[in-house]
């Protein structure tokens, strides 16, 4: 089954000063699907999505979002396209409330993504609709993820980058980690998600890239990558 | 009794202007991390303007009409500097933005004398506000009470639109974590852009609104931007309730530090936030700053001491400096012996400034402190030059023991603040000391022996022990001393958790700066044959960090390049021109625009890349051999 593209990216090379991290990635996500990116602390993830959205301002190659070229755009005009961003230290604005946090994410609806409203966001997370009015800097570390992620859809993005989504959780905040990321994907959002927790990926995932020393190692759907025990030792066992 | 009570409203009073002022500093200081220094001067502007206005236009729409429209024009005036000078230099080294908005102030300070003239101008009364309320016994001015109301409206009013507005939810989100709001798709610029406006619009407000109880002159924005900075740091940075508490409290110091305490009432308000610092290292409201989000490996050639040829190059120019009296006249050499101690100035608070990654605003305190160390040996206790020059920086070594303990405690914004307070502190005694210092008039009549005597031999004398202190110290900044510096300014944590006495090292550092910057006071005293309380000022600790700024912060020896550039610049500025503030105002924004890594930084740019393109004709960045990433995260 072939998909439209939602994401294209190819060649892309990043740099911090001196250090080279990462070289020639090229990945996509089409319409609909939910693509996790695995591989090791220190294997470059974090790196490409924060290529992907322009934080990484030494960047080289191509970014195609929705067919469109947005590698030389600046970070907030990447972002209003569509292409939603949560980083993996979740950097909620711990002096704002709950739907403070949720009121700087806000954008105005689009024509092709699912719309999110605060209550509908509400619905997704229940605990927090429970602390409106709390502070982001006294809730737990699962709360703050769940408001990070919340955040992000207020910009009712077609895409989302999810950085390590599961990482410090709870197993039982996993859990609803896991079925969140389901609702989105069955509001028609894409999701492309950075593991290292491969039975986390698997419960939600579509298809799978490994990354190693900032490259691509493997692509393949999930049942291809259970069909490679070698694949997962090399570069996902720790 | 009522005498009490209607100073204290006078000081009320007065914390509303100083309030509106610091708010706007405030805000500005939290979203852009900009210190707004030409901040003073959108207040001054604001007065001027607003004169200017209520002169013209009649009757009471025309007073309060005036007094909007002016702040309104000084905003207008701020976006466009915001656009375009500050949008420019927003990704330059922390602090470049304060040297781009000293230039601006002192471009102001010229251009409000070009336009409006020397003298003291007397503006009108506010209609409605002209007469006294009695109380107790006692006349308070109306406008005071008119004053004191709209202090806490103008709070209320910030409070609804930081906390009901989407505009005010961006700001208090962008103060905490810019690059985050960012991500989440809101524009910077636009956000910075209105900040920087809303700002501005309060602190010329406030001088508008200061033209009924007070004369406008030119030197208005030197006079408020301390007391601001002041009142922001006890506040606490980016609190607006702080700014309100704080202004009330510095007001009332100001109001009864006179009063009761005549004797030390300059002093007073710096004392206060000198311990407000200490015990609350955050302000009052403020919160710890967040870790700045530093992308790692930024600096992409790491410091390294000169190569052969470069030494070559520098016996050079040192052997062409000491051929100067063969050429030059008097009044050359005594330039160019002054321009060698503002070098030892200079590389000494570069010294603690890009090695320490500690940025002193006060750092003229150790300079002064050298400079009447000499004094007080030389005319109280009659030494001989050579061991008065030898022993006066001990007093600006003891003034930097002292202080330096309790500043090394605090970082960045914070540590500068405590450094310019005590700076202040010092600067007080000098000045109010009488029977010691002198005061006002100072210390004269200290001159140099005759083995030291004459232009020629001074100038010697001062290039010498330049190129030794200027050695020295990067001779320290290549020691293990110095790597040890260097990694408690990259990570403090890190530093820490390998062994390092991060406050120990920093202590001694700021001890080393100080004494340096003592021996460059002790020649300068015997250069001027007097010493003054302006040589611990605040002026000469700012020409300091444009110094340094301008030879460029990221470099090992910078200062050297910025002092002399900037000290001979604005010698013969003086000597040229009226208007030498405007120009040098002008050349600094200029240069901040122009070379946004200062001067050596931008010449380090060029050789590198010049020597990249000659090294390899690929167009890759340089390094790429290196190709392990580590910690690709």
């Amino acid at each position: 089954m072939k998909l439209e593209a939602k994401l294209e990216v190819s060649g892309l090379n990043s740099f911090y000063g001196q250090a080279h991290i990462l070289y020639d990635v090229a990945l996509g996500v089409g319409a609909g699907e939910v693509v996790a990116l695995l591989g090791r602390n220190g294997a470059g993830k974090s790196t490409t999505f924060r290529s992907i959205v322009g934080l990484v301002a030494q960047r080289e190659g191509q970014i195609l979002f929705e067919g469109q070229e947005v590698a030389r755009e600046p970070t907030y005009a990447i972002v209003r396209k569509g292409l939603g961003y949560v980083p993996e230290e979740r950097r909620i604005f711990t002096d704002l409330t709950v739907e403070e946090n949720l009121e700087v994410g806000r954008q105005p609806r689009r024509d092709n993504a699912a719309y999110w409203t605060t209550e509908k966001l509400f619905t997704l997370f229940p605990n927090l609709g429970e602390m409106r009015n709390r502070p982001g800097g006294r809730m737990s570390g699962g709360e703050q993820q769940m408001l990070t992620i919340a955040r992000t859809l207020m910009g009712n993005p077609s895409l989302v980058l999810l950085d390590e989504p599961s990482e410090g959780l709870s197993p039982k905040i996993v859990e609803q980690m896991a079925n969140a990321i389901l609702t989105m994907k069955k509001e028609g959002v894409s999701i492309l998600l950075s593991e290292q927790n491969l039975h986390f990926a698997r419960l939600i995932s579509d298809r799978a890239y490994i990354m190693e020393r900032g490259r691509i190692r493997f692509s393949g759907t999930m049942a291809e990558l259970e069909a490679r025990p070698d694949v997962r030792d090399q570069y996902l066992a720790v | 009794m009522g005498f009490y009570f209607v100073q204290f409203l006078t000081g009320l009073a007065s914390a509303s202007a100083l309030f509106l002022v610091a708010s706007g500093l405030s805000i500005i200081f939290g979203v852009t991390r900009i210190v707004n220094f030409a901040h003073g001067a959108f207040y001054m502007l604001g007065a001027y303007i607003a004169f200017t206005l209520t002169e013209r236009l009649s009757g009471a729409f025309g007073f309060w009409g005036g007094i909007l429209i002016a702040a309104l024009a000084v905003a207008v005036i701020g976006v466009i500097v915001e656009m375009l000078l500050l949008r420019r230099i927003y990704s330059s080294p922390e602090l470049f933005q304060l040297l781009a908005t000293f230039g601006l102030t002192l471009m102001v300070e010229d251009l409000v004398v070009l336009i409006w003239g020397p003298d003291d101008l007397l503006g009108r009364r506010a209609p409605g506000f002209r007469g006294a309320v009695e109380m107790f016994g006692q006349n308070v001015p109306s406008y005071d009470l008119f004053m004191i109301v709209l202090g806490p409206v103008v709070l209320g009013i910030l409070w609804l639109l930081f906390h009901r507005t989407r505009w005010g939810i961006l700001v208090r989100a962008a103060t905490q974590d810019r690059d985050m709001v960012a991500a989440l798709g809101v524009n910077q610029k636009w956000l910075f852009t209105s900040v920087f406006g809303a700002g501005v619009f309060l602190a010329a407000l406030g001088g508008a609104l200061q033209i009924p109880r007070d004369a406008v002159h030119h030197a208005l924005d030197l006079r408020i931007i301390v007391e601001v900075f002041v009142v922001v740091v006890i506040g606490g940075l980016g609190s607006i309730t702080g700014a309100f508490v704080a202004a009330v409290l510095v007001a009332e110091l100001n109001a009864f530090g006179i009063l009761i305490l005549p004797k030390v009432s300059i002093v007073l308000v710096f004392l206060v936030m000198a311990v407000v610092l200490i015990v609350r290292p955050y302000g009052l409201f403020g919160k710890p700053e967040a870790v700045a989000r530093k992308t790692p490996g930024l600096s992409v050639r790491p410091w390294a001491p000169f190569t052969r040829n470069e030494r070559i190059a520098c016996l050079v120019g040192v052997a062409l400096a000491a051929l100067l009296p063969l050429v030059a006249g008097n009044y050359a050499l005594t330039v160019g012996a002054e321009i060698a101690i503002f070098v030892i100035f200079a590389a000494s608070l570069h010294f603690l400034m890009s090695v320490g990654g500690l940025a002193s605003f006060g750092h003229a305190a150790y300079f002064g402190l050298g400079a009447y160390g000499v004094a007080f040996l030389a005319k109280l206790a009659g030494l001989p030059m050579i061991l008065c020059l030898a022993l006066g920086p001990l007093l600006g070594l003891a003034g930097a023991a002292i202080f330096g303990f309790f500043a090394v405690q605090l970082s960045g914004v914070y540590f500068a603040m405590l450094t310019l307070a005590f700076a202040q502190i010092v600067w007080s005694i000098a000045f109010q000391w009488v029977p010691v210092t002198g005061g006002d008039n100072g210390i004269l009549g200290i001159w140099p022996e005759q083995w030291a005597a004459g232009p020629a031999r001074f100038y010697w004398l001062s290039l010498g022990i330049a190129v030794a202190v200027v050695s020295i110290l990067r001779i320290i900044v290549f020691s293990p001393f110095g790597y040890a510096l260097r990694g408690t300014r990259d990570s403090l944590l890190r530093s820490e958790s390998i062994g390092i006495d991060a406050k120990r090292i920093q202590w001694t550092a700021f001890v080393i700066a100080g004494t340096a910057a003592g021996i460059g006071g002790s020649l300068f005293a015997y250069l001027k044959g007097s010493v003054f309380p302006d040589n611990i000022g605040i002026g000469l600790s700012v020409d300091a960090l444009v110094m340094v700024l301008l030879g460029g912060v990221e470099t090992v020896s910078g200062a050297v390049i910025g002092a002399i550039v900037f000290k001979a610049l604005s010698i013969w500025l003086v000597s040229q021109t009226d208007w030498s503030k405007l120009i040098l105002g002008g050349v600094i924004v200029l240069i901040v625009v122009a070379f946004p890594k200062g001067i050596v930084g931008m010449i380090e740019t060029w050789r590198h890349s010049w020597r990249a393109r000659s090294d390899a004709p690929s167009a890759k960045p340089a390094g790429l051999a290196a190709s392990q990433p580590e910690g690709a995260e």
